[in-house]
Parts: C-alpha cells; sequence; structure tokens
C-alpha cells in the first residue's frame, strides 16, 4: 500500500484551491439565478390579504410583504402593501408590530386589480349593474362578477380602440363619435361599491377593474391558476401604471426584434471580413493590423459605441436619409432620430469583433489537404471556399453568433444613446403598411429593468415587475444561446470524420 | 508511344530551397508509371508541377516546361481548372468533403455544370464502379462520405477525380494511411483504371511500384537517377545509388 499522501498525490492544496473556486463561482450562478427565480415567484404569487388591528383601534387591509427591525426603538415593524393609492397617496403602510393586537384573513376581504392607482383593498358592499343590485352574500356573486366585468372589458376595449381611431383622424365622423358616446356609456351602468377595512366607502367604475379577486378563499389550486394568469398577462400585456404594473410585452418584443436584426447584420459583415482576412489578404503587416484593431474593439466600452451609433447612424446616416426621402416631414426626424435600426446597428458593431475572430478560428479548422482537394478538382478559390470551406467554418460562425447574441441580448448602455424608451407608443412591426417600422422607438428588458426598478417613483410596489422582467430576460438569453447551440453543434457533427 | 506527361529539365524550389535540380521525364501514355524515392527528394513536388498544384504555394518558382497530354501546362489559353480536370489527382491523406457520398463525387462535373438529373446518376454510378466503391455504397450513396472508412474514402476520392473523365491521374502515396488490406483494394482497383487512364504513382514503397507499375522513376535529392520499364530497372539498375536503394542499403 502506498502512504496516503501519494495515493492523493502531493498537489492536494492546489487541487483544494481550485475545487473551492469553482464552488464559489457555482455558488454565485446559482445564488443569482435562485435570486431572480425567487424574487419572480414571490412577487405573482396571491399573497393572503391580512386584517390588522392596531392598538389604537386602526383596521388595516393588505399583504404583508416584509418584517424588518426598526430603526426607532426596538422590535419588528411590518410593511404592509394596502394599495388604495387614490385615497391615501402610498401604497405601503409601515406598522409597528408592538401595535399590532389582532391579525385575521377575512374571507370576505377582496383585491382589485385596477388600470390606474394600482390595487384596491377592501370589502365589497354591493355590485350595481344596469340598475340591478347584488349582495355579495348572495351565491354566486363572484361568477356574476367576473361575467359582468368581462363584459365591460371588451366594451372597454372596443372604445378604446374607437377612441384611438378617432383621435388618429382629425375629424372623425358622426357616427362613430356616437358609437364611442354608446360604447362609453355602456361601461358606466356598472360600479363596484367598496369599503376599506376603516369603513371609508369607494365606489370603482367596473371599467377600472382589471380583476377582482376574493384571495382569502382561494385554496392551492385557486392561487396557482391566479399565479399562472399573472405571469400570462405578464408576457403578454402592455405595462401599465407607468410600467409598474401589468405586462412586458413590448418589451419582449423590442428586445427580440434588435437581436434578430442585429444578428442579420453582424453576421454577414463579420464572415465576408473574416473571409477577406483569412483567405484572400494573406499574412502583411496591414492585415495584421487590421486583426489587432478588431481585437481592440471588443474591449471598448459599449457605451463609446453608443456615442458612435449616435453620431454615425442617427444623425449622419438618419439625417440624411431624411433630407433625401422625407424631406417633407422636416424639421421632424424620421431616421434622423433614435430607432431600432440604429439601435441593433450599434449592436452589431460592437459584436463584430467576436464574430470576425470566431468565423477566422473556424476558416483555420479546414484542412489544407480538402482545400487542395477541391482545387485539384478544378475549383476555383471562391468556389472552394463555398462549398468546401465554409461547412468547416459553420460550427466557429455560429460560435461566434452565439456570443454575439450572448452580449447583445444584455447590452442596455448603447441603446440608451440610439433609440431605447421606457413606453413606446408603437411596436416596430405592426399591421399597418409598410408593417416593418425600423425608425420607430422601441422598449427592451433590460432599459425596463433599469427604468421600473431605479426610476420609477414607486419603486417598493414594483419589485415583482423587476424581478420577473430579469427574469425573462435571462430565459430569452438562454434560449436564444440554446439555439445557437443547437445549429453548431449540428455543423460540428457534419464535418466530423468517423474514419482514420 | 506518345508521352502524357513531360517535363524538361524542370527546376523548382521553395524560396532559397531548390527542390528540383533539372529533372527530365517523360511519362508513357497508358499504364502505371511509379515514381520513387526517399521522403523528402522531391516526389510530391514533381507530381504537384503538372496540374500546377504548387503555384499557391508562398515562396513556389520552377523553370523548365512542364508538358501534360502534348500541351505546355503554363499555355495562357488553357486555364488551370480545365488543366486539372484533364489531370486529376489523389492525395496521401483521404480528404473526402463534408458531404454525402454522391455530393462527393458529383463535385467536379457539377463545376463544369452539369446539372441534369439523369446525367449526373450516369456519372455517379460510372465513377463509382470504376473506383470498385459501387457495391459499398449504393445503399448509402446520401449519407455523409466521413463514415466511411479510410480506404472507402481513399477509394472516393479516386471515385471523384475520375467523375471528371481525366485522361491522367496523379496518385501522391495514395495507400500510405491505409491498411495493407485497403491498400490491396486500392492497388487492384488503380490496375484496372490504368487499361483506360494514365496513371502516375508517387510511392516509397518499393514493393508497391514493383506490384503496380510497367515503368518506374528514381528520384534521389531531387534529381532524376535512373527511370525505365519496372523490371529491368528491378533485375539490374544501372546505377549504383538505385541498386543501393533497391538492396535496402541506403541512409
Ligand atoms: N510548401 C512548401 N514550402 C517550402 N518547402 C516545401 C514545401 N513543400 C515541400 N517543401 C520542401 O521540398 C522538399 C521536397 O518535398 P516533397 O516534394 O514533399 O518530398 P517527398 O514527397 O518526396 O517526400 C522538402 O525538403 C520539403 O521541405
Ligand atoms: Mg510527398
Amino acid at each position: 500500500m502506498k502512504p496516503f499522501h501519494l495515493v492523493v498525490g502531493e498537489d492536494l492544496p492546489k487541487r483544494f484551491l481550485s475545487a473551492a473556486a469553482l464552488l464559489v463561482a457555482l455558488g454565485l450562478m446559482f445564488g443569482l439565478t435562485f435570486l431572480v427565480a425567487w424574487g419572480a415567484g414571490w412577487g405573482f404569487w396571491p399573497k393572503p390579504l391580512e386584517l390588522l388591528t392596531l392598538a389604537d383601534g386602526t383596521k388595516v387591509l393588505g399583504e404583508l410583504w416584509d418584517r424588518e427591525s426598526d430603526p426607532v426603538g426596538t422590535g419588528l415593524r411590518w410593511r404592509v402593501k394596502v394599495g388604495n393609492r387614490d385615497l391615501w397617496g402610498s401604497d405601503f403602510r409601515v406598522v409597528r408590530q408592538a401595535e399590532v393586537v389582532k391579525v385575521e384573513r377575512p374571507t370576505d376581504a377582496w383585491v382589485l386589480e385596477r388600470w390606474e392607482y394600482g390595487n384596491f383593498y377592501g370589502f365589497v358592499l354591493s355590485l350595481d349593474a344596469d340598475g340591478q343590485v347584488f349582495d355579495p352574500k348572495t351565491p354566486g356573486f363572484q361568477a356574476i362578477l367576473s361575467r359582468k366585468l368581462r363584459e365591460v372589458a371588451s366594451l372597454k376595449r372596443q372604445s378604446d380602440k374607437l377612441a384611438a381611431k378617432v383621435a388618429r383622424k382629425a375629424q372623425a365622423s358622426e357616427e362613430e363619435l356616437a358609437r364611442l358616446a354608446s360604447l362609453q356609456q355602456a361601461q358606466e351602468g356598472c360600479t363596484l361599491l367598496m369599503t376599506t377595512a376603516g369603513g371609508e366607502r369607494k365606489d370603482i367604475p367596473c371599467a377600472q377593474v382589471v380583476h377582482a379577486r376574493p384571495m382569502n378563499r382561494l385554496g392551492f389550486w385557486g392561487k396557482l391558476a391566479v399565479f399562472g394568469e399573472r405571469w400570462l398577462e405578464f408576457i403578454t400585456a402592455e405595462p401599465r401604471e407607468s410600467n409598474t404594473e401589468g405586462g412586458i410585452f413590448p418589451a419582449l418584443f423590442g428586445t427580440s426584434l434588435l437581436v434578430l436584426l442585429m444578428t442579420v447584420g453582424v453576421v454577414p459583415l463579420g464572415v465576408l471580413t473574416a473571409v477577406y482576412l483569412r483567405e484572400y489578404a494573406g499574412d502583411t503587416r496591414f492585415t495584421r493590423a487590421v486583426r489587432l484593431s478588431v481585437t481592440t474593439l471588443a474591449g471598448v466600452p459599449s457605451i463609446v459605441f453608443g456615442a458612435f451609433g449616435l453620431a454615425f447612424f442617427v444623425y449622419t446616416l438618419g439625417g440624411t436619409v431624411d433630407k433625401l426621402f422625407f424631406a417633407s416631414s422636416l424639421p421632424t426626424p424620421t431616421f434622423g432620430t433614435g430607432g431600432i435600426l440604429w439601435a441593433s446597428a450599434t449592436l452589431a458593431l460592437l459584436t463584430l469583433p467576436v464574430v470576425v475572430v470566431a468565423t477566422e478560428e473556424g476558416l483555420a479548422a479546414a484542412p489544407v489537404e480538402v482545400r487542395e482537394g477541391a482545387q485539384a478538382l478544378g475549383a476555383t478559390r471562391w468556389e472552394t471556399l463555398r462549398y468546401v470551406v465554409l461547412p468547416y467554418a459553420k460550427p466557429g460562425i455560429y460560435t461566434g453568433m452565439i456570443l454575439a447574441v450572448a452580449r447583445a441580448a444584455g447590452e442596455v448602455a448603447p441603446l440608451m444613446l440610439t433609440g431605447v424608451v421606457k413606453l413606446a407608443p408603437a411596436l416596430p412591426l405592426d399591421s399597418s403598411p409598410p408593417f416593418f417600422h425600423l425608425e420607430r422607438k422601441f422598449m427592451h428588458l433590460g432599459f425596463h429593468i433599469y427604468d421600473v426598478g431605479f426610476q420609477s417613483p414607486n419603486v417598493e410596489a414594483a419589485r415583482p415587475v423587476v424581478f420577473a422582467t430579469t427574469l425573462v430576460l435571462l430565459v430569452l438569453v438562454v434560449l436564444l444561446n440554446l439555439l445557437a447551440l443547437i445549429l453548431r453543434n449540428r455543423a460540428r457533427n457534419r464535418v466530423m470524420s468517423q474514419a482514420l | 508511344m506518345s508521352a502524357a506527361l513531360e517535363c524538361r529539365n524542370l527546376k523548382a524550389g521553395f524560396g532559397d530551397h531548390l527542390v528540383l535540380q533539372g529533372v527530365t521525364l517523360a511519362v508513357p501514355s497508358g499504364g502505371v508509371t511509379a515514381v520513387m524515392g526517399p521522403s523528402g527528394c522531391g516526389k510530391s513536388t514533381l507530381l504537384r508541377c503538372f496540374n500546377r498544384m504548387n503555384d499557391h504555394l508562398p515562396g513556389f518558382f520552377r523553370e523548365g516546361e512542364v508538358r501534360a497530354l502534348g500541351r505546355d501546362v503554363y499555355d495562357p489559353t488553357w486555364p488551370v481548372d480545365s488543366l486539372r480536370f484533364s489531370v486529376g489527382m489523389v492525395f496521401q491523406k483521404p480528404n473526402p468533403f463534408p458531404m454525402s457520398v454522391a455530393d462527393n463525387v458529383l463535385f467536379g462535373p457539377r463545376l463544369l455544370g452539369i446539372r441534369q438529373k439523369q446525367e449526373l446518376s450516369e456519372i455517379l454510378e460510372r465513377s463509382l464502379r470504376a473506383a470498385h466503391l459501387w457495391d459499398e455504397v449504393k445503399d448509402s450513396l446520401s449519407s455523409s462520405a466521413l463514415k466511411l472508412s479510410g480506404g472507402q474514402q481513399q477509394r472516393l476520392c479516386i471515385a471523384r477525380a475520375l467523375a471528371c473523365k481525366p485522361q491522367v491521374l496523379l496518385l501522391d502515396e495514395p495507400s500510405s494511411a491505409l491498411d495493407p488490406i485497403a491498400t490491396a483494394r486500392l492497388e487492384e482497383t488503380v490496375l484496372d483504371l490504368a487499361t483506360s487512364v494514365t496513371v502516375l504513382w508517387v510511392t516509397h514503397d518499393l514493393q508497391q511500384a514493383a506490384r503496380v507499375s510497367q515503368h518506374v522513376a528514381f528520384l534521389y535529392l531531387g534529381e532524376l537517377v535512373e527511370e525505365g520499364p519496372t523490371a529491368e530497372v528491378f533485375a539490374n539498375p544501372k546505377n549504383q545509388l538505385t541498386e543501393r536503394y533497391l538492396t535496402g542499403r541506403f541512409g
């Protein structure tokens, strides 16, 4: 038997050190992912409505968000989301734990998600719908309420659409105005008479309500359904309340389209550049200088690219395009201002180095023997490149694409100079000709996180949205990477020889 | 008998290294001519002069005439691609393209502009049969050529060259990466071919040269030491270097 230290090897400390480093790295990565997923999951999971009775007899109804140590005095204080911003100005209320004498979960407490002013927490007195009055204690009340809300929501959708159409036109027809008025009137017939925990009365028009839920009555499956509904809405809906509520669809769409346009731009340019450098230019002082500057470009801070994009793409190129093709609408710029086209061009420039370097490596993977084989059959240089070298280079090209997409999807700084906005009035792609409106400003997940998380007036209430947006961005990046990875592995298998 | 390949006082090399020091050689039409010689003596360089494969290598220079099929290979009216269609080549290491068996074989014909399905499938079968590969791959024509064994890959490379209907085939140590059984199959294949195509076969394997060729040339340090009918050269070499090489007392 060998002594133990020989079996393990003398390099035990080094091995331990590297294993520890791996552990730390893994821990950090899992920590980040877990934090984001937890934040997003917690934020969307329906929370019970707690009715607190304080020592002075005040009643507070809301969701318990945090228990933290009290900076003044001792003990804990609770941060309760009480909503009703239209009444009290703020969504949150902080109470000292010591003041709380009673905690209940009343089954008749409701939370209303509203188009404006955030959530309303309280009790339903009655529902007035077209002269009929429904008592919340009558059986089947919940079903009646949901049906009424759905009806009103559909009326609201129609009237909103019509109103937008009317607003676009200089003068609307009598007929349209009359129809709009009747649609709006039909919505007004429905009102929810509510009261807060403290007994304050509040009448809320049904048209203001997105969802009404008696949260404490929901079982696990009911809560799960609400959770799913919230996620679906988050992915597919427009934002509300200066982005702190509602969905992120425009940002998700903007990010995807941005990355797609960037890829479409950078891959051909990068591949052709690399082809010239490696296949045609030969190894001269000039090509070495070009190669060096391309790799140096990769280390330039992205905000510099943003500034360049603004100066060159937006002002110079965009300005020229406006002068040539959109002179009639000047001085209002069309392409001469930030937009998704210029933002993707800027990102394409930013990611050009990785595509060039990776493609060059890919081209180097084509064996000399195979190139000569094609030439010996009379193939020209271009034919050799096109039919024989390219299959070998594809894995490298896809690797470049992976790196480019991964970098571009996460960049925010250059976009802030070249066309991202916190709220875009329209998507860059819609049903009005010419369908692609690449001059339009756009929303972006990364910027959304920054804006909602750090720039909004209501940071605390927006926390779930920030975490959920981060999670969506992470998932999007992972999916894009996965797609490119699959492409690369397929291409790699194709050029792997099984003989010899 | 006219010469299929011919060079006169050919001097060639790379940079300041003169590899071929004035080689004069005539390869007779038809049959197999073997070029033998120790490693590094310039066999590949000589072979590649005939289809101008050296031209793009850095530092390559050449002096002296090179003729193929009775024509100067540097004749400006003879484009290099059409020279290479007539003078095919198979390399030391099997080099199939990363595509299907059929696409490999049809690579040359497609470059020639042949698009008709019927014609292409005729070329495919004829070339694969001539390379003794048809029976092995006829059911997997559309699977990747990289899945074939080394010997099959090398015969595929022969089929690929044959698809352009060359009159001359240059083989640069084609069996050096193959096992003895695959080598035997390859030799058999080439011997069958040699009835219709002139073959110039570079090898450092004496037995192989003796087995396959009717004519040999012995190259040593960039100089052509001796050439003649195989049987004659092997039986009584005129040059002392040749004798020493043949009897293995070398180096
Ligand atoms: N591309 C090249 N550049 C420079 N020298 C070369 C090149 N190819 C071959 N040589 C040199 O030419 C000489 C002959 O090579 P080669 O013709 O390949 O010999 P053989 O095929 O007989 O082994 C060798 O010394 C080799 O170093
Ligand atoms: Mg050689």
